[in-house]
């Protein structure tokens, strides 16, 4: 059985002003323990389920690049249960970027990789707290063609402070002048306890958003970025395959501090606490959700995606039919979704205000 | 001819003071130092025994207590204490309780001095004739200047206050003082134990186990158990089971209550409405000629509807209400539907803060979620087929072509303030169509101003008004004074083109354009946006004079899903359906219930 495997890295070499994921900082000897522990958890998993592949993998963090090493290290110790034509992403900060890393991974199998180029305007960039310029990004880019990546993903940072319409039409030019095959459009969202919380930032208002928002689905279609799902638009055939299966209900396995899964029909995740993790036998994990599986938690994903909610799965799995669904869009307005024979859809506008949305899509 | 001696002992005194100027500490002091609670048991401010009492530090409910103190002549006294309520919409309350004693201490704050409500009261408790004992109260605070405070007493009571007890009842200095003045110059009660039995209801509450207790002062007579009395005012009979005395903690059994006393009866009475504050309790077998004086049939002046926020709780909001009249025969309550708020109850109250009350003590003590209706005052209809009607509720205010008059109850207001801000004032008073009578200056930098004012500007929020444009200083009370004729519309709000009945209100002519624009926007400003344009219209009889428009939400979105946690979503979609909950689903439209209340509050 084919299933994702993401792996939390949690270190970086300093913390963006707006993150609230988990992380803490680099030292290489925690990060040999996290290896370990990394290791030592995916034996246990694959002892536990026989005939376990994993067809996507992913790194995330934090700044998984920067244990390029051990990265390299946990995917020897994998190779012999990863699926033929596996997507192998790991996220990577374009300043901690060099040829003989990005050759080292390609060499180790990872196939895919994501960029957090955020925006291609310094100024941006500096008020975000990077590290990079919108140079050192390009660069980045082209030294992940050299090193043989053909598919390379980049973040695009919406609504951030001193953004405005021409910058980030620019900043849309520069990430498809790099040819880059998927990208992930994100609306800022200022996270409680962060520090972009506690400083006065000139931020766009609701309106605001909205207008770059839709700006950006239609720049980005221009350019060939076809939207699939709210954040994430892809070159045709591009879409991220591990990004997809957390939309489609497909199961994974998350290991690492504050990763989550969805495993053997659990949903779980484990505490942000990296030397609980590295101490532990086993990740210490907690049940996130009783029940899962159920049609407002498909419903909820499933509208996410542009493909939509197709009747016939709520219909075969969840016993809703058509109509029960059709009724409760009369709550909603015409430009919000498409609906056919076959799906309901959002709009960009939808996607907009899913929540609203989605809510009473899933109020059946 | 029976011994009327023991008379000579008792002194029954009340203590007349501003909210915060002391009252319930002085109390607490004297019950210590008569050694009536010993300083182990005493919990802070025992006669204020509701929470919210404490918390407000007002009295909402009269009580007494009885206290034995030996004073320096030698002799050991009898003290009624009885606490009286200390806001004008408990006034005719307070008039009772004030009617069950001879004297009256009367607190003054040494760095504030004298306080509208202190000098309602007082003026209240003069015309009484009570021995008034003025104290000074927080000596012991630097900001003190007591001199000045006597001198006002004397200047704008009119009474003596040379001798006047300089005390820090915090800090327990010079209570004595207060007490041997009490001994001194509050008269002993007079009365004939041999009279026919007349007694003055000035308090009752309700006791689980034996019905109704009944709190009088004996005037004239004697009541033993086994006493068939009868409640003049009401007509209902009852059989004394018990009589006695107020303790600090408990009530104390007596075997006769005579002329002169203050105490409780029980008779296994049902309900409180039975016995009402100022009725006069006499003996079947020999009754008296005449009731006491005084008594009043006390009518609710302000109306609101309460519904429970969930739909489900009608019948716990029913109970609460139930039990809250066993202690409170003032509070009246019907059940009322709206189309807007589903089912609940039109109460009736004596004024604003006791409405305040009620809703804090069903949301705290009943522990219920509730949407309140702006309050309403009573409207005196006249139609032109001559009948007379009574509105509480603007969604039965008639036709303007079956009127043919309309009137408004009115007050006259007691305004005091520092003289800085007599300008401010008499803005807001006309704002709020009010007539100026006069106005006094109580000494160089203090007025006394009085105003005719219509009892519907003063109920939603005069009093923040007030206060926020004196920086806190000024005061007011008020009576009621009668209905006189008005203009008046009703104005209805449409959400989405429907009525909301449940915002309809009633407002002078005049004011209609002004206050539906603010009320427009408040809503517009409490009326989250929603997947639909919402339009805001108000309307006198069926024209719109004001609109606003919540516009369609646009963004309401979690854009990231990150590493497969869907957690935040999932409880996203908890919390969305926990707020639905908080709404009022009016057609297409979802209010939140801080809409209804926030158009309570215009003067912001």
């Amino acid at each position: 059985m084919n299933k994702g495997l993401y792996i939390h890295v949690p270190f970086c070499l300093s913390k963006c002003p707006y993150c609230d994921f988990y992380s803490v900082a680099f030292d290489s000897d925690t990060a040999n323990q996290y290896k370990n522990a990394v290791k030592r958890n995916l034996r246990y998993y694959l002892s536990q389920n026989s005939g376990l592949r994993f067809d996507t993998v992913y790194f995330g963090g934090g700044t998984p690049i920067l244990l390029w090493r051990e990265i390299c290290d946990i995917m020897d110790e994998i190779q012999p249960y990863i699926a033929e034509n596996a997507e192998i992403t790991i996220e990577a900060n374009p300043c901690c970027t060099n040829e003989n890393v990005l050759c080292s991974l390609k060499q180790h199998n990872v196939n895919r990789i994501s960029f957090g180029l955020q925006s291609g305007n310094d100024n941006e960039l500096k008020a975000l707290g990077r590290r990079h310029t919108a140079k050192v990004g390009a660069d980045a880019v082209k030294m992940a063609y050299k090193a043989g990546f053909e598919n390379i993903s980049g973040d695009i940072m919406l609504g951030v402070p001193l953004q405005t319409k021409k910058s980030l039409i620019e900043t849309i030019g520069y990430m498809s002048f790099l040819t880059l095959s998927h990208i992930s459009a994100y609306l800022l969202k200022i996270e409680p306890g962060t520090p972009f919380a506690k400083k006065q930032l000139t931020l766009p208002d609701d309106d605001g958003y909205a207008d770059i928002y839709l700006e950006t689905v239609s720049r980005l279609a221009d350019k060939g970025y076809k939207q699939y799902e709210i954040s994430n638009f892809a070159k045709p055939g591009m879409e991220s395959r591990h990004n997809l299966k957390y939309w489609r209900c497909e199961e994974y396995l998350g290991i690492g501090p504050a990763a989550h899964s969805y495993f053997n029909g659990e949903r779980f995740a484990v505490g942000r606490d990296l030397s609980a993790f590295i101490e532990s036998d086993v990740q210490p994990a907690f049940i996130t959700e009783r029940e899962c599986g159920d049609y407002e938690e498909w419903a909820m994903l499933k509208l996410r995606l542009c493909e939509g909610l197709d009747f016939r799965t709520a219909e075969k799995r969840f016993g809703i039919s058509k109509e029960d669904i059709l009724k409760k869009c009369r709550l909603i307005p015409d430009k919000l979704y498409r609906a056919d024979d076959k799906a309901i859809r959002l709009t960009p506008e939808g996607f907009l205000v899913s929540n609203a949305v989605i809510g009473i899509l899933t109020d059946i | 001819m029976a011994d009327k001696e023991y008379m000579q002992e008792i002194r029954n005194f009340c203590i007349i003071a501003h909210i915060d100027h002391g009252k319930s500490t002085l109390a607490d002091r004297i019950l210590e130092q008569t050694e009536t609670v010993a300083q182990r048991e005493m919990e802070e401010q025992i006669l204020d025994n509701m929470d919210l009492e404490r918390e407000r530090g007002i009295t909402i409910k009269a009580r007494a207590v009885r206290l034995r103190y030996k004073a320096d002549d030698g002799e050991t006294y009898v003290f009624n204490l009885i606490d009286t309520p200390g806001h004008v919409d408990f006034n005719y309350e307070v008039s009772r309780s004030l009617n069950a004693c001879e004297g009256a201490i009367l607190v003054v704050d040494a760095s504030q001095g004298i306080e509208a409500q202190t000098l309602a009261n007082t003026y209240l408790a003069i015309e009484q004739d009570l021995e008034l004992v003025p104290v000074i109260n927080k000596i012991d605070l630097p900001s003190a200047h007591p001199d000045e405070v006597k001198e006002e007493i004397e200047t704008v009571i009119g009474i003596p206050a040379d001798e006047a007890p300089l005390i820090s009842a915090k800090m327990g200095i010079n209570i004595k003082d207060v007490m041997e003045q009490v001994v001194k110059n509050v008269p002993a009660p007079k009365g004939d134990p041999d009279a026919p039995l007349k007694a003055l209801i000035f308090d009752s509450y309700y006791d689980a186990y034996k019905g109704v207790i009944v709190y009088v002062r004996i005037k004239d007579g004697t009541l033993k158990p086994g006493d068939r009395i009868k409640m003049m005012a009401t007509g209902a009979e009852f059989d004394v089971v018990d009589v006695g005395y107020m303790g600090a903690k408990n009530l104390e059994n007596a075997k006769e209550l005579r002329a002169g006393e203050v105490g409780y009866i029980a008779a296994s009475i049902k309900s409180i409405g039975d016995t009402k504050v100022g009725d006069t309790v006499t003996l079947v077998n020999n009754p008296a000629d005449e009731p006491l004086e005084g008594y009043r049939n006390v009518n609710p002046m302000v109306y609101s509807g309460i519904y429970p926020a969930d739909g489900a709780k009608y019948g716990d909001l029913r109970d609460a209400l139930e039990k809250l009249q066993l202690n409170d025969a003032s509070l009246t309550f019907e059940p009322e539907t709206s189309i807007a708020l589903g089912f609940g109850f039109r109460c009736g109250f004596l004024g604003l803060l006791h409405m305040e009350i009620i809703q804090e003590r069903l949301e705290r003590e009943y522990n219920l979620d509730l949407v309140t209706t702006a309050p309403s005052v009573v409207y005196k209809i006249t139609k032109t087929d001559g009948e007379t009607i009574y509105i509480d509720n603007p969604t039965n205010y008639p036709d303007p072509s079956e009127i043919e008059v309309a009137e408004e109850p009115m007050v006259k207001a007691n305004i005091y303030t520092p003289s800085d801000y007599v300008g401010s004032i008499m803005d807001l008073c006309q704002e709020r169509r009010g007539t100026f009578k006069d106005m006094k200056y109580l000494d160089l930098n203090r007025v006394e101003m009085h105003y005719d004012l219509p009892l519907n500007e003063i109920v939603y929020d005069f009093f923040d008004a007030l206060k926020s444009r004196t920086k806190g200083y000024a005061s007011y009370d008020y009576e009621m004074s009668g209905f006189v004729p008005s203009r008046l519309v009703k104005l209805d709000i449409l959400l989405n083109g429907e009525v909301v009945d449940a915002l309809s209100f009633v407002v002078h002519a005049d004011k209609a354009y002004a206050r539906a624009r603010k009320i427009a926007e408040k809503l517009k400003d409490n009326i989250p946006r929603q997947l639909f344009e919402v339009p805001i219209q108000a309307a006198v009889g069926g024209k719109i004079i004001a609109r606003e428009t919540v516009k369609a939400m646009r963004k309401d979105v979690l854009a990231k899903c990150y590493g497969g946690d869907i957690t935040r979503k999932k409880k996203l979609l908890e919390k969305q359906k926990e707020g639905k909950k908080r709404m009022r689903q009016l057609g297409s439209v979802e209010v939140p219930q801080e809409a209804f209340m926030a158009v309570l509050k215009l003067d912001e």
